[in-house]
Order: structure tokens, then sequence, then C-alpha cells
């Protein structure tokens, strides 16, 4: 093989003075993405045709996936109409959300897509989809604790999940574990909607001491530009705007090239090299290189901070040393970060990264010209006013309407389904359905003791992390932060406004049923096309769901992403708005565990139920329907029921919780035997149906000591939580009084069957 | 009396180096950080060698860290007796520096496993299981991609004849031979596990056992009865 260092043809690069002479020569910017109003926007700003390196670093931040164009009107709700929390330090616009969790800590956290990606090349797709979303964490000057993931695929027999499925799961186990970050909870969810389109949301939360935040600024004239880590490399050149922001229709194949590898190795050292960096406080401002790389971080850099910037495009290290100056600005080479460092610091600075053997080298300068500069082999390239780039991209006020056929999709009531004879098997037909079967298959892959700090991970409702040893010379806390992710595609196609605020209601349910205080909120909003108004509608109708939901709940957004254009050809995904919430425990030793934990224990089922089976798994399972409305989403009954389980967590009432959603009762009863092994015997308290397959929301199953139950009544009475004593757990069976007993191990059976079934 | 002193080696890649000093200092012990570019044992009493990915597992398990400059002052100080556990990469390492036979290969299932495993405790006669009985069944996590023990024939009967498996599976997660979970050199002072004693120390977090907590207690036997 022979070294090649310059293509045969390589075209002489295009500079500022060359396109200021040739303003008429044609730039190809529809082949990157953009439209002709949005490039003569550019001219406009620019005063002349941008050069070949300024088209690159326009095209890429101002696609969907960076400038948000089409999704900004809508998410500013977030912002107008977010509750007041004294929790958040850091809300949205920055590389994550910071909120307070005391004893002078902070949390960080968001959940960020990598959909596309993930079903051109699953493995890498998924893997830099986690190493992308871990940056961001280290990026605010955190530690980061824990990774969760939110995984959507086609049908669970559909020949295609065979190849997404396996290698998604690969691509996660392989990066995280390697990364050193327990995995502790997430999603697994079938539906043939996303065959081509599969979703790979992943989610990081990571630990700082409030005091000691870092953001994404270049302050400081005469300060200097370092990029650290990876070198760069011709992976993931425009895919930003290419692979993030358009539709697939049949040529994935030659998009393969512009999926990212990703190397954990580099991304572990880089983790432990920033953390010392922040201790040695020797950072003034740091970003990661995440979608559209250096264009990215020292537009925005640049932005947030004089203004101004200075880099020699040169001095970059190359993996490959051919690449020309627009690709080394595309390029998505994972494992980079850009720090600005004062020049005093340089020495330090570099003396920790050569511990680490982390490359780093100083790539430029902060000016206050209010100009980003980029030289290449001594001619000016790139010219411009970074804000214009980072901040002032299109805005899109996209037309919507509500889809022909919401209407007539709503009246198809599961009314006119026929209503089971047999509830024991219909039970154990859910439960072994691939959507509510144990995702042991996939959860296995991953290392969730890594750090040994991990209090609940999957299956528990949420995951919890105690605050132990997240860096050197910090005083101890009881604290601990919990997490869950939820969505519900189904819900939200009946429903895009319930069905957001129900992922809500499901995600801050989850935390609070393991004894922690739902505290924020992120998310991560999969849609079809905006061009398409139907979607647009689904789209609008979801974020001012989420945003009265955030409201009424008293849990301010703090940051996530959109991921728009998850559809093939005409046909789009269900909307799937998903939703994760934080919540902190004062004390993890009271932490609530998942499940009937011993025998002898009162059962009792919290909220209230009703006949609500549109778009419920026993509809979706048995009748492959799906129509009518959503379970109602009551906020206020909801806030209701976290307030009576923290509180009960807290005085040590609760031996054991579980949430009610996906199956009704009747899986939360079943799960609840698994967790353990332990067996119930309980009665219903109305329609038998109903009571076991009901999908209302805002309800609870708990495990109480029988000399517990008065207080704990008494507790719920005071805050209007309907409490029903069901009966008592114990046995090997789960026996429903007057309808069925199942033993345990024939719930095991099915439960754990299904996946390795499916998948080997 | 100072406290035993053990030394917690940190290659890049490492992960579990901060839950098995942990670990060590719950026992009573002192944990001091090692370093692998130093050559510098610092004067310890025992050495840990933690799981994860040194250098990213590159070429093969352990490999490369063989070479560190810290393991040309551990290779020969085990040789003359200083009690070693290598866990998981740990063990992996071991093997690959010939502190003790045989490889750890790529699982049967060619999938990661991470799951809380039966285990049974085969030899208490070392530096690192004295506080086990004989045939105690216990209860640690394992979790790997790269742990199936292999070994050459002649290797197995002698390791089984000398008495050298510390641990074996019980219900084998890996395809290892003899369902082999750890094993021990000669001397008995050097031992390797794919399991990880250090995630089940504490009630609270890890796997839903403490029985790990037996490797340390037995180098703080061995360490103040020697």
């Amino acid at each position: 093989m022979s070294e090649r260092s310059e293509r045969p043809n390589k075209p002489a690069t295009d500079n500022v003075k060359r396109a200021a002479e040739t303003p008429d020569e044609l730039m190809p910017f529809a082949e990157l993405g953009m439209k002709q109003d949005e490039y003569d926007r550019v001219k406009e700003i620019l005063g002349r045709r941008p050069t070949g390196s300024e088209l690159a670093i326009y095209s890429v931040m101002w696609s969907e996936h960076c400038s948000y164009k089409s999704s900004k009107v809508h998410l500013r709700q977030f912002a107008t109409k977010a509750p007041k929390s004294e929790a958040l330090l850091v809300g949205m616009g920055e590389n994550a959300g910071v909120v307070d969790i005391g004893d002078g800590w902070a949390a960080t956290f968001k959940i960020e897509s990598h959909n596309h990606p993930s079903y051109v090349e699953p493995h890498q797709g998924a893997a830099t989809g986690v190493g992308g979303i871990v940056r961001d964490i280290m990026s605010m000057g955190a530690r980061p604790i824990a990774v969760m993931d939110s995984l959507r695929f086609g049908g669970a027999d559909a020949v295609d999940t065979r190849r997404v499925l396996p290698g998604v799961v690969e691509g996660i186990s392989h990066y995280g574990n390697c990364l050193g970050l327990p995995n502790i909870g997430g999603e697994v969810v079938f539906d043939p909607c996303y065959i081509g389109n599969p979703l790979v949301n992943a989610l990081c939360v990571g630990l700082l001491r409030k005091d000691q935040i870092k953001l994404a600024t270049a302050p400081g004239p005469g300060n200097k530009v370092v990029l650290f880590g990876a070198s760069t490399g011709p992976d993931g050149i425009g895919g930003a705007s290419v692979l993030a922001s358009a539709t697939f229709e049949d040529e994935s194949q030659a998009k393969r090239p512009a999926v990212q590898v990703g190397d954990p190795f580099m991304e572990k050292l880089l983790i432990e090299c920033c953390l010392e960096l922040y201790a040695a406080d020797v950072v003034v401002g740091i970003q990661d290189l995440g979608a559209a790389g250096v264009s990215c971080a020292t537009t925005e850099l640049a932005a947030k901070g004089t203004g101004g910037m200075r880099v020699d495009l040169n001095l970059v290290p190359l993996r490959d040393p051919s690449l020309l100056p627009e690709e080394i600005l595309m390029s998505e080479s994972q494992e980079r970060m850009m720090a600005v460092v004062r020049p005093d610091d340089i020495p330090a600075f570099m003396a920790i990264c050569e511990k680490w053997d982390v490359p780093a080298t100083v790539i430029g300068e902060v000016t206050d010209t209010g100009r980003l500069v980029m030289t290449w082999d001594g001619e000016v390239i790139v010219d411009i006013p970074p804000g214009t780039a980072a901040d002032e991209g299109p805005v899109y006020e996209r037309p919507y309407h509500e889809p022909v056929g919401q209407a007539a999709l709503n009246a198809d009531t599961p009314d006119r389904l026929e209503r089971p004879a047999d509830l024991r098997a219909t039970l154990l037909q859910l439960l072994g359905s691939p959507n509510l079967a144990s995702k042991e298959w996939v959860t296995s892959q991953y290392d969730r003791y890594v750090r040994s700090n991990t209090v609940l991970a999957q299956p528990a409702d949420a995951g919890m992390v105690r605050i132990s040893e997240v860096m050197a010379g910090a005083e101890p806390t009881t604290r601990g932060v919990a997490l869950s992710t939820d969505g519900n595609g189904r819900y939200a196609k009946l429903d895009p406004y319930a069905g957001a605020q129900l992922a809500l209601a499901e995600a801050y349910r989850n935390v609070a049923v393991t004894g922690a205080k739902p505290l924020a909120v992120t998310n991560c909003l999969n849609f079809g096309s905006p061009e398409d108004p139907e979607v647009m509608w689904q789209f609008a109708e979801a974020v001012r769901g989420l945003a009265d939901a955030c409201r009424t709940l008293g849990v301010p957004v703090t940051g996530g992403n959109v991921s728009f254009y998850n559809q093939t050809g005409a046909t789009a995904i269900n909307p799937t708005p998903v939703v994760g919430v934080l919540g902190v425990i004062e004390d993890v030793a009271k932490r609530v565990p998942s499940g009937f934990v011993g025998d002898g224990l009162r059962v009792v089922l919290l909220g209230d139920t009703r006949e609500e089976f549109g778009g419920s798994e026993w509809a979706h399972v048995a009748h492959h329907h799906l129509g009518g409305l959503p379970p109602a989403a009551n906020l206020e009954a909801e806030r209701a029921l976290a307030t009576v389980l923290v509180e009960a967590a807290r005085r040590g009432l609760l031996e054991g919780s579980h949430d009610l959603s996906d199956g009704g009762l009747a899986v939360a009863l079943a799960e609840s035997c698994l967790a353990r092994g332990v067996g119930a015997t309980v009665a219903l308290p109305g329609d038998a149906f109903t009571c076991l397959f009901s999908e209302s929301a805002g309800r609870a199953l708990v495990v109480v000591r029988p000399e517990a139950y008065d207080e704990f009544a008494s507790l719920c009475g005071r805050h209007d939580v309907p409490c029903y004593g069901l009966g008592y757990t114990g046995g090997s069976a789960l026996v429903v009084e007057d309808e069925f007993s199942v033993p345990v191990e024939e719930l095991r059976e099915t439960h754990s069957a299904a996946l390795p079934a499916l998948f080997g | 009396m100072s406290a035993a002193r053990v030394g917690v080696v940190t290659f890049p890649g490492t992960l579990d180096d901060q839950d098995a000093a942990r670990a060590v200092r719950l026992v009573g012990a002192e944990a001091v950080p090692l370093w692998h570019a130093d050559h510098d044992l610092k004067g310890v009493d025992a050495v840990f060698l933690p799981g994860g990915f040194s250098y990213g597992d590159y070429l093969r398990c352990g490999a490369i860290s063989r070479f560190a400059p810290l393991m040309d002052e551990l290779i020969p100080a085990a040789k003359a007796g200083l009690p070693v556990l290598g866990t998981c990469n740990g063990f992996q390492i071991l093997c690959e520096a010939h502190l003790l036979p045989g490889a750890l290969t790529r699982n049967a299932s060619l999938h990661y496993v991470c799951r809380d495993q039966k285990l049974r405790i085969e030899q208490t006669a070392t530096a690192w299981t004295n506080s086990f009985a004989p045939g105690q069944e216990i209860v640690l996590p394992v979790k790997h991609g790269e742990g199936r023990y292999v070994a050459s024939d002649e290797t197995l009967a002698a390791l089984e004849a000398n008495d050298q498996v510390v641990v074996r599976y019980i219900g084998n997660p890996n395809g290892s031979l003899n369902d082999i979970a750890g094993i021990r050199n000669e001397a008995g002072n050097v031992v390797g596990l794919m399991p990880h004693p250090e995630h089940a120390v504490e009630e609270l977090v890890g796997a839903p056992s403490t029985d790990g907590l037996g490797f340390f207690t037995s180098i703080l036997k061995k360490l103040v009865n020697a």
C-alpha cells in the first residue's frame, strides 16, 4: 500500500481573496443541503460569495440538526412556560443543563439522538451516540457517572431488526463498557413504524461541584485555542447536514462512509484528562466536537466569548494528510475537545494531556476583532462574524395542520374490540410479547456495576446512582440521583399533546417510585419530516403538551435534542417524544427497591383506574389495533402521587414499589413477582379486565409492612391519592382471587424466553 | 502496627481501580495508587490488578499492559512471593505476563455478559481466598466479553492435579474449560479470576451480595499473620 499524502486532482484551495475576485463562481450549496434563500443570506452577511470553507461552515451550522431552524419557534415554550425552579443552574442552550442537587453538588444530564447513523451502521452509529452525549456532559465540567439508552426498532420478528438491534446493542455495549460508565436503564420498544428509522436516544448524567461549572465560551483576547484528543480524519464528513437531516431514499449504502467511527479508549482517557485539567483550573472555556466538528466548536466558542478567534487550520493534527480544509471543518471524527487556555497555563495543560497520552495542539487564539478568521497555507480561507453561523441561522415557521384521518383515528375506539374470556392467557400473552418481555438479552450486555455506585439499575423503574468519590477532595454526601426515560409513540400518534405529557408523567412517576424527588427534564423529540405539515402539527402539539406539563409538574426542561426526518418516503414514524427525568434522593439508603421484596407485605394500588384502552399494549398485542384516545394525563394527580411516594420513602414506609404503565396492573403485578421470585394473592377492586389491563396514568403499586399500612393510608388520604389494599405478598404464585393463578416460575419462563428466541 | 498497604494499579483504560481501592479501605487496609508508567511499587504489601480495558484491549486483552514499566517491577516481585490478585482485565494481564498459565478468549456466546454469577470456592490455600470455606458457594458479578479460560490439556491437567483451580462457575457463563473462573500460581500468592469481588462488598450498591469481601479480608489476614 502506498502512502497517499496528496490527492491526484486536489483542487486549489478557495480563499477569501479569490472569492472577492470571482463573485459569480457557482458554489455547491444545494449539494450541501442548503436552500437558495439560505445561500443568498450568507452572501448578504459576507458581502461576497462564501469561500468553500465558509460554505462548509454555514451549511453544517445552518443544517436542521445544528440550527433547530424548524423547531426553534416551538421550543421557545420550554423557556416561556418554564416553571420557577430554584434548582436550575444552567438552562437550555449550553451543552447540557445543570441542576442543583444539594450539598454543593450539581447534576448535568442530557439525551440526544443518533437515529440515522444507527440505521446505516448500527454498531458505530450507536457507539458514537454514546460517545457524543458523554462529551457533552464532560464539557460542562462534570464527571460522567452513568448512561441510559432509549431504543426503538421495527417489528421484533422483522428481518432487518435482526441486523439493526444486535448491532446497536453491541455498539452501546462496547463503547459504554469500555468507557467505564454504568448503564443503568432505558427502554427497548418494537413497532413496525420504526423499521426503516430505528431510534437510538442516548442519555448521560454527570456530577460536578456547583461552583465549578464550565461553559462553552472563548473570552480573553490572547488566550490560546487548544484542540485535544483524537486526530482528525475523513469520518462523518457532511454527517451533520447530509446524514442527520436528510430523508433516506434507497442509497443508504452510499452513505456508509459518512458514519463516524468511535474509539472508547481515547474517550476514557479524555474523561480522566479533562477532570484533571478542571481540577488544575487551567481551562477558561471548553466545547466538545460533535456534529459539525471544528466548524461548530470554533463558531460557538467565539460567538459566546469575546467574539473573535484566529485559527491556523494547517495545525489541526490529521489522521489522513490529504484532507482539504473544507473537510477538516466538517469532519465529525470522534473523541475531540476544544479548550480555551490562558497562555501562562499552556505548559500545565500540556503536561496533563501528556500524562494521559492525549495529543493536544494549540491551533489558534482568541481575538477581539469580532471575526472568526482561519488560514490555510498562509491564505485567509474563512473570515466571518461567528455569531452569524452559530446563533443567527434561519428560522422557519413551518406550516402545520391536523393530519387528514386524525379524527377518524380518534373515532375508532377500542370499544369495538372483543374482550378476552381468559384473563390468565391474556396476561401471559402480554408478558411474552416483545415490548413487555424481559430485556435481559439486551441489558446483560451492559456493565451496570462499574464505579460501584449503582443503587438501582434495569429492570428497576428508574436507575439510581449514589454520589461517592466523584472527584478527589469532595465532601461525602448521602445523596443520590435517579433517572428514567420514557416515551410512547402509539399514545403520541393518537394525541401528540397528551402523548408527550404521558411520556413526561411516566418518567416523573418512575423517578418518584424509587423515593427520589423529580427535579428536571431533558427530551429527545423524534419525528418525521418537518416539511410535512401533518408531521409539523404532531411536533407542535407535542412540544406544547410537554411545556404545559412541565409547568404543572414544576420540572423545567434543561435541554435536549430534536430529530426530524425519521421517515422513509412519505411514511413517518409515530411521533415519539422521549422524556428523561432526573430526581434527587437525600439519602440513598432510603431508596425503594422494585417489586415484591419479601413475604407477608401488604400490596397496595395507588391511583384511580378507568376504562382506558386506546393505544394500550392489550389493543396492540391482542388486536393489532391503534385507535381512540390515549389515557387521560391528570397531572395534578400525578404530582400528588409523587409527593406521597417521596414522603413515604423518606419515612421508611415503603418496602417495594413499581410504576403502572404498559400492560397495566396485570403486568405490574407479574413484574413485581419476578423481581425477587416472590408471589402474591390479590383481589381486584372492580371489573377484572379493566382493573388488570387498563393503562390509566397516575398509578403505582407499593408494598408496605402491615403495621405501617395505616400511617401510609392516612398519608395518601391527606394528598387525595386513592389507595386500595389488594392483598398480600407470599407464596410461589401470582393469585388473582376469583380469576386465576400463575406460578412465578411460569411467569418467568414466559417473560424471559421471548427475546432470546428472537435474537439468539 | 500500620495498616496493610495494598497497591491498586491504574493503566490507561483501567476502570475498576476506584472500586478496588474502596473495597481495600472497607476492610481496614490502605489502598495505594500505583501508576502504570512508574517503575515503583511504593513498597506495598500486596497488589490488586483491577478490571477494565487497559490500552483499549487493542492487539489482545492485556497484551500491551504486560509491557508497562510498572510490570517490570511487579513480575519479579510476584515471582518472589508478593501477593497479587488480578480480576477480569487484571487476570488477562497476569496470563499475558505468564504469571499464570492459560489465556482468556472471546466468550462462547460472542456477547459481552454482565450478570450475578454463582461460583464455588475450590481452593482456600491462597493469599486471597483463605477467609472462605472450601466448597463455599458465593455470588459475584461477572462482566466481560473475553473471559473464556482456555489452556492446553497438559496445563489443565496440571492445574487440576496441583489444586490450582481457585474458583469455578456454577452455570458457566462463557464456555471456560473445566468451568474455571479463577486460578492460582503454584505458590498460591498470585490469583487471577474473571468475576469481580470489588463489586460485591456493600449491601446498597453493586451485586446483591457482599461475598466479595472475603477476598479482601483474606489478604488482610494473610498480611497480618505474615
